[in-house]
C-alpha cells in the first residue's frame, strides 16, 4: 500500500521546489479567513481569562464586586466557559482546520466569503452570547448557557463552514487522504449535528427535564471528543511530522485510533451523571466506552511517541513542536484521568468536586490548547508572511502557561480529592468539605494569574506579528539552532 | 483510507448510534411522563408548580445557582446524600417532568437542593441567607443576592414583606431592605423543591 507514507520527502528537488511554491500559494489563499478567526481568539482568549480570574478571585473572596447581578459569580463563570470554549477554543480550532484543509487538498482555498461570512456570524454569537448570559438571559445548561439569539447565530456560522469543507473536500487533489483529514472531516460534520440536536431538545423546544440530563451531557462531553479532540488531534498528526520532517509511524495505529474514537467517544457521555435519576443501562454503556477510549487514546499516543522518539532535543528549539508536544501528551495525561474518573468506585470521590474542574482544564488548556497555540506559532508566519518578532516572548508564553495550568490542575485535583473524600463521610459537616477546599481555591487563582499573564504575553507577540513590528526576518523564529533541519520538507 | 464514501458512511454511523442510545431513547423514555395521582389523598405527584415558582426557576437558571448546587440525591452506594439528610429517598426521572430547565448539577461547593424546601421551610430564611449568606451561614462562600433586593424609606408602616436583617447589613434607621419580584419568585421556587413524596417506582424513605 504506497498510500501509507503520504507524508514523505519529495523525491527529487525540482519536486520539492515545485511543492514549495504549491505550498505558498495555498499558504496566501487562506490568509484572511485564518487572521480572522485566529484573531478573533485571540481576542476572546483574553476576555475569557478576565472572566476566569473574576470567578476565581470570587470564590476567594465572596464579597468581591458582588454588588452587581452582571458580575455574580454563577453569571461570571458560565461567560467564562463560553466565551473560551466557544470564543477562544472553537475559533482556533476554525482557523487551523481551515488552513489544514486547504494544505491537505493540496488546493487554494476556494469561496472564502463563506469563512468570513462564518466569522462575522461566529463573533456576533459568541458576543450576544457573553452579553446574554450576564444580562440574565444564561440557561444554566452546562456548556448551552448562550440563549436562543445567539446559539442561532452560531449555527448559521457552523453551517457555512460545513458547506465550505464539503465543497473544499470535493474539490481536493486526487490521492491518500491523510489521517488528518479524517479527523477534520469528522469534526465539521458531527459538530452541526451535535449542536443543532441539543439546542433544539433543551432550549428551542425543551422536552421534559428528566430526559435533559442525558441530552445535555451527550452534548457537553461530545463537545470535547467529538469536536476539540478531533481538531487537535488532527493538528498534531499534521505538525509533528513536519516540523520533524518524517512520516508518522503507523497508517494502522492511526486507522485503529480514528475509528475507535469515533465509536466509543460518542457514548461517553453518561458518565457525567453516574448515580444520577437515569436507568443502569444507560449510566452502564457510557462508564463502558468510557473504559474502551483505552484503544484510542494508547494507540494515538503510541504513534505520536514513535514518532517523535529519537527527536525530542526538536523540542529545544521548534516553538511549535514544543507547544503540540506538551499537548499531545496532555492528551494522553487528561483521557487517561477520565477513564480513571469513569469507574464508580472512583467517580464516587471525583463527582460534584473540583476534581472534574481540573480535568476539564486538563483537556480543554493543557492539551487542546497548548496545540492551538503550537499551531498558531506554525501557521500565522506562513500565512501572513512575516515572523514572530521574539523567540523571548515565546518561551515567556510557554512557561507561563505550562507551569501555570500544571499548577491548576494539581492543586484542583488535591482540593478535589480532599473534598470528595470529606463529602463521603457523612460525619464530617458540609461546612467543613467546604474548608478544606480554600487554600486550593486560593493556589488556583495564582496559578490563573500565571496563565493570564502568558495570555498577554502571547497577544502582545500575535498583535506585534499581524503589525510587522521589527525588520523583516528571513528564518523563523526559533528558540535555537534547528540543527540544520528543513521542517517542511514532507510533502502536503 | 481513500474511500470518502466509506470514511463518510462510517463518521454518520459511528456518531448515530451514540444519537440513538443518548438522545432519542431518553427523549421517547424519560421524557414523556404524566403525573402520578395519590389513590387514597387525591393529591398529585409531583405536585404542579405555581406561577411564582416557574418565574423562579428562571431566577435561579440567570443567576447561575446550579454551578455550586446539585438537585438530585443518589441512592446507598453513591455517596452519603441520603444519610445527610438531603432527601428521604433517591430522586429519580419523573422528579423533574415539570423542571425546565433541569438543574441536576455537576458540581457541590453548596449542598444539594433537590429538597431544600423540605430542609428550610422558612421563607424569611431563604431571604436572609440570600441576602447575607456568611452571616446565616458562617464560612460560606456563596455571593449575597442583595442585588435583588431593594432599600427603601419606611412609609408610615414597615413593610410586610421586609427582610429581617443581621448587622453589618442591617438597614440604617428608618429604612427597610424589601425582596425585589424576582427575590420573592426564587425564593418560591427554593420552597416549592420538596421530592419527598411517594412515587410508585420511589415509595417514601427507601432507604
Amino acid at each position: 500500500m504506497s498510500a501509507t507514507l503520504t507524508m514523505k520527502p519529495e523525491a527529487t528537488a525540482e519536486a520539492e521546489a515545485r511543492a514549495k511554491v504549491e505550498r505558498a500559494e495555498i499558504d496566501a489563499s487562506t490568509r484572511l479567513p485564518v487572521v480572522l478567526f485566529y484573531g478573533s481568539a485571540v481576542f476572546w482568549l483574553l476576555v475569557g481569562t478576565l472572566f476566569a480570574l473574576l470567578a476565581s478571585f470570587k470564590m476567594n473572596a465572596p464579597t468581591f464586586l458582588d454588588q452587581w447581578g452582571w458580575l455574580t459569580y454563577g453569571r461570571v463563570r458560565p461567560a467564562h466557559l463560553n466565551a473560551v470554549a466557544y470564543g477562544w477554543a472553537s475559533s482556533a480550532a476554525i482557523g487551523t482546520g481551515l488552513w489544514l484543509m486547504a494544505r491537505l487538498c493540496r488546493a487554494p482555498l476556494r469561496h472564502s466569503t463563506l469563512l468570513i461570512g462564518a466569522a462575522i456570524f461566529w463573533n456576533l454569537g459568541v458576543l450576544l452570547g457573553t452579553f446574554g448570559i450576564l444580562s440574565g438571559d444564561g440557561r444554566s445548561i452546562e456548556w448551552l448557557e448562550f440563549p436562543n439569539y445567539a446559539s442561532g447565530m452560531l449555527f448559521v456560522a457552523y453551517g457555512l463552514i460545513a458547506v465550505w469543507a464539503v465543497i473544499m473536500f470535493r474539490f481536493r487533489q486526487p490521492g491518500h487522504v491523510y489521517v488528518s483529514q479524517w479527523y477534520l472531516l469528522a469534526a465539521f460534520l458531527w459538530f452541526p449535528w451535535l449542536y443543532s440536536t441539543a439546542n433544539l431538545l433543551l432550549n428551542f423546544q425543551p422536552i421534559q427535564g428528566g430526559a435533559q440530563g442525558a441530552v445535555n451531557w451527550w452534548y457537553g462531553h461530545n463537545a470535547l471528543g467529538l469536536w476539540f479532540t478531533p481538531i487537535g488531534l488532527a493538528t498534531a498528526y499534521y505538525l509533528i511530522p513536519k516540523v520533524l520532517g518524517r512520516p508518522i509511524h503507523s497508517y494502522y495505529l492511526s486507522i485503529l485510533g480514528f475509528w475507535s474514537l469515533a465509536l466509543f467517544y460518542s457514548w461517553n457521555g453518561m458518565h457525567h451523571l453516574i448515580g444520577g435519576p437515569f436507568p443502569a443501562w444507560m449510566i452502564s454503556a457510557s462508564v463502558v466506552a468510557s473504559v474502551m477510549m483505552f484503544i484510542p487514546v494508547v494507540t494515538t499516543a503510541i504513534n505520536h511517541h514513535m514518532t517523535v522518539r529519537g527527536n525530542f532535543q526538536a523540542l529545544k528549539w521548534s516553538p511549535t513542536l514544543r507547544f503540540t508536544v506538551f499537548g499531545a501528551m496532555c492528551y494522553t495525561l487528561s483521557s487517561v484521568q477520565g477513564i480513571f474518573m469513569a469507574i464508580p468506585s472512583l467517580n464516587v470521590v471525583t463527582h460534584f468536586t473540583h476534581y472534574t474542574v481540573g480535568h476539564a482544564h486538563l483537556g480543554l488548556y493543557a492539551f487542546f490548547t497548548m496545540i492551538m497555540f503550537g499551531a498558531m506559532y506554525y501557521i500565522l508566519p506562513r500565512v501572513v508572511g512575516w515572523e514572530w518578532p521574539s523567540a523571548r516572548l515565546i518561551r515567556w508564553h510557554f512557561w507561563l502557561t505550562a507551569v501555570g495550568i500544571g499548577m491548576m490542575v494539581v492543586v484542583l485535583s488535591i482540593g478535589g480529592i480532599l473534598q470528595g473524600l470529606a463529602l463521603l463521610d457523612p460525619g464530617v459537616t458540609f461546612m467543613v468539605t467546604l474548608e478544606y477546599t480554600k487554600p486550593w481555591l486560593f493556589l488556583r487563582s495564582v496559578s490563573g494569574i500565571l496563565l493570564t499573564a502568558g495570555h498577554i504575553v502571547f497577544a502582545v507577540s500575535f498583535t506585534m506579528l499581524l503589525l510587522r513590528v521589527g525588520v523583516r526576518k528571513t528564518e523563523p523564529t526559533l528558540f535555537g539552532s534547528d540543527q540544520g533541519r528543513k521542517p517542511e520538507r514532507l510533502t502536503v | 483510507m481513500n474511500r470518502m464514501p466509506v470514511i463518510v458512511v462510517g463518521i454518520f454511523l459511528t456518531f448515530l448510534s451514540s444519537w440513538i442510545g443518548l438522545v432519542a431513547y431518553p427523549y421517547l423514555n424519560l421524557g414523556r411522563f404524566t403525573p402520578v395521582t395519590d389513590p387514597d389523598s387525591g393529591e398529585v405527584f409531583p405536585p404542579p408548580m405555581s406561577g411564582l415558582a416557574v418565574a423562579g426557576q428562571r431566577v435561579y437558571a440567570a443567576s447561575g445557582c446550579v454551578y455550586c448546587h446539585s438537585q438530585q440525591v443518589r441512592q446507598v452506594g453513591y455517596g452519603s446524600d441520603l444519610e445527610r439528610g438531603w432527601g428521604s429517598r433517591p430522586t429519580v426521572a419523573r422528579d423533574f417532568m415539570r423542571e425546565n430547565p433541569v438543574f441536576l448539577g455537576t458540581m457541590r461547593t453548596g449542598p444539594d437542593l433537590a429538597n431544600i424546601g423540605a430542609r428550610q421551610p422558612s421563607a424569611m430564611w431563604q431571604h436572609q441567607h440570600l441576602y447575607q449568606p456568611s452571616v446565616v451561614s458562617p464560612g460560606s462562600i456563596m455571593p449575597s443576592y442583595r442585588y435583588l433586593y431593594r432599600l427603601q424609606k419606611i412609609e408610615g408602616q414597615r413593610s410586610a414583606n421586609a427582610i429581617d436583617l443581621l448587622p453589618p447589613d442591617a438597614a440604617p434607621d428608618g429604612y427597610e431592605v424589601v425582596p425585589t419580584h424576582e427575590a420573592e419568585a426564587l425564593v418560591a421556587y427554593l420552597l416549592s423543591l420538596n421530592r419527598n413524596y411517594p412515587l410508585p417506582e420511589a415509595p417514601e424513605s427507601s432507604q
